[in-house]
């Protein structure tokens, strides 16, 4: 077909494009904290995105060799200080793992009590600022609104809104203080019709699915290869969860707990609630997926916690087992993960057996692993679907940069 | 599968690959010669019935006692340890390997030692190598992008290594 100058369509070739490189953050407000990615774009179109990271690095493991496990637990809050209970955990069920320590039961079902209450306020931020990552803004406040109650709550258990520092080597720093299991069922109560409104506002809202069904594909072969793990795991589809499937130490904390790991399988979610309908644009593995399991785990967290309350108020015993802040480490190693609302979190801690610190500690963050599949997501989408992408994985620069 | 008939195994397969194993650790651990690790590695990946698919954490570790008295009381000699910490998401198993390596390479302090780069196996390996370079001193040789990750590329040693000094200035910023 002869085309002619005055042809409409052959602006597109006639209209050059150069390669350029944008810089985006470590400042932008959609990366999450000071993540800095360079693109390679041209046009609208990304052909490279290579993500700099570091800029929050805190040296945490090097401090880690320098304190007991006791005194480092406040460094651990501050690596996913959205959800710094689940850090606490991870640390405490490591170095109890290297001790050889047994908690009490009732430990235990406090200790799901607190985890399960953080997850859910670790993704109501992480869908508040998805939703702003993709410019709206309402569902924030919604988010926020919620979240500050639990924060109110968790200030009332140990003091502290963010960085809490309360589960701790041996069990807890204290008990629950009276009357809280009723403030915290109130809570619960007033919550679950909340989060229809929270679907209505984002999982189901015709533009929240056009940005995000079908964007950043995730195949499962690839996220168990980049070594995802969490709602990124799950959201492509793998049927694995920490909680069901992790070390008998940590999965015995769930005992006798039911929950259903949140996964398309067969085809369909489980349907242990009334669940909104996944809209026919979106594919497994897609940035919608990884959202829509971080909010059914909402679900399954607000069930976890009334169990776990149940359970708590029956058991007799103590609360947890003291354990000195300069108790002797002996010689050995352990590593252990447990399963943050960001994935996988896991530890790591060398003893040489000759005193009460540590002689390696080590961090594996579930983000910095979530994080590194970026360039492989972001490779052929267009600049507005990076933050999408990025806010999909739902990362915490803290535990990345340690 | 017995520890013992894993490493025998293993031993059958790699011979002197596998340099020796501590099953009475808590997380028991299989120590390989940097050689056959690769080989090693993809064995571990692909063989149907182990299937360890996923890198779940890869550690540098420094093994230097820089006070003199205590070393002496030591029962090991100064090294670098690489451990790798692997599962099967398939069978819900995990493993410890170990990479033993001298701090230095051909004690020639300054030249850091060499173990070849499992990020062809695991794609997670790249950023994990990338964060044990960085901070213990370790080169990965066939990594395909060995830069610093946590640092800035013109930092100067390798903090997590026992004997790092910090610098006394930064670009002009003051350090201790």
């Amino acid at each position: 077909m002869a085309t002619h100058l005055d042809d409409p369509r052959i602006i597109e070739f006639d209209v050059r494009t150069d390669e350029m490189l944008v810089n985006m953050g470590p400042q932008h407000p959609s990366t999450h904290g000071v993540l800095r990615l360079v693109l390679r774009t041209d046009g609208e179109v990304v052909s490279e995105v290579t993500p700099h990271i570091g800029y929050l690095h805190r040296c945490a493991e090097k401090i880690g060799e320098n304190l007991t496990p006791r005194q480092w637990i406040p460094y651990t809050d501050r690596m996913d200080y959205l959800a710094a209970m689940n850090m606490n955990l991870g640390w405490a069920l490591t170095v109890e793992k290297l001790m050889g320590l047994e908690l009490p039961e009732k430990a235990r079902h406090l200790r799901v009590l607190i985890a399960e209450l953080n997850r859910i306020a670790s993704h109501l931020v992480g869908m508040g600022a998805y939703g702003l990552d993709l410019g709206t803004f309402s569902p924030f406040l919604y988010a926020f609104r919620e979240r500050e109650k639990i924060l109110d709550l968790f200030e009332e258990v140990c003091g502290a809104r963010l960085t809490y520092s309360y589960i701790t080597v041996g069990g807890a720093t204290a008990d629950l203080p009276p009357g809280w299991l009723h403030k915290l069922e109130a809570f619960l109560d007033q919550l679950l019709p909340v989060i229809t409104e929270y679907h209505a506002l984002l999982t189901t809202n015709a533009i929240f699915v056009r940005r995000t069904a079908n964007i950043g594909l995730l195949s499962p072969e690839k996220a168990i290869s980049y070594g995802c793990s969490g709602p990124v795991l799950r959201g492509s589809g793998i049927d694995y969860d920490l909680r069901r499937d992790g070390e008998s130490r940590y999965t015995e904390m769930y005992d006798g707990y039911a929950f259903e790991v949140i996964v398309e399988k067969d085809g369909h979610y489980p349907k242990d609630h009334d669940y909104p309908a996944v809209p026919s644009s979106a594919v497994l593995g897609d940035c919608w997926h990884r959202f829509y399991v971080r909010m059914l785990e909402v679900m399954q967290s607000i069930d976890l916690c009334r169990q776990a309350m149940d359970r708590y108020s029956m058991a007799t015993g103590s609360w947890g087992v003291p354990v000195k802040l300069t108790e002797k480490l002996p010689k050995g190693e352990a590593y252990m993960e447990t399963e943050a609302p960001r994935g996988q979190m896991g530890f790591y801690v060398v003893s040489t057996g000759s005193g009460a610190i540590p002689w390696r500690v080590r961090a594996r963050s579930s983000s910095f692993c979530n994080l590194s599949v970026t360039h492989d997501l972001c490779r052929g989408c267009l600049i507005a679907d990076v933050p999408a992408i990025v806010g999909s994985l739902d990362i915490v620069m803290g535990e990345i940069d340690r | 599968m017995s520890g013992q008939t894993f490493v025998d195994r293993l031993k059958q397969k790699f011979g002197d690959g596998i340099v020796g194993a501590n099953f009475t650790a808590i997380d028991p651990w299989i120590e390989v010669a940097p050689a056959g690790l690769v080989p090693l590695c993809e064995y571990l990946r692909d063989e149907p019935d182990l299937a360890f698919n996923y890198c779940n954490c890869i550690t540098g570790v420094d093994w230097l006692e820089t006070d003199p008295k205590k070393a002496a009381k030591n029962d090991w000699q100064p090294h670098i340890e690489v451990v790798y910490h692997l599962s099967s998401l398939t069978h819900k198993t995990s493993l410890v390997l170990k990479v033993m390596v001298p701090r230095w390479q051909n004690d020639e302090v300054g030249s850091i030692p060499e173990i070849p780069s499992v990020a062809n196996v695991w794609r997670t390996a790249d950023w994990h190598e990338r964060e044990v370079f960085d901070l213990t001193g370790v080169r990965f040789t066939n990594h395909p992008d060995l830069r610093r990750i946590l640092c800035p590329e013109d930092w100067v040693g390798h903090p997590l290594r026992k004997d790092y000094e910090f610098p006394l200035e930064y670009h002009g910023i003051r350090g201790r």
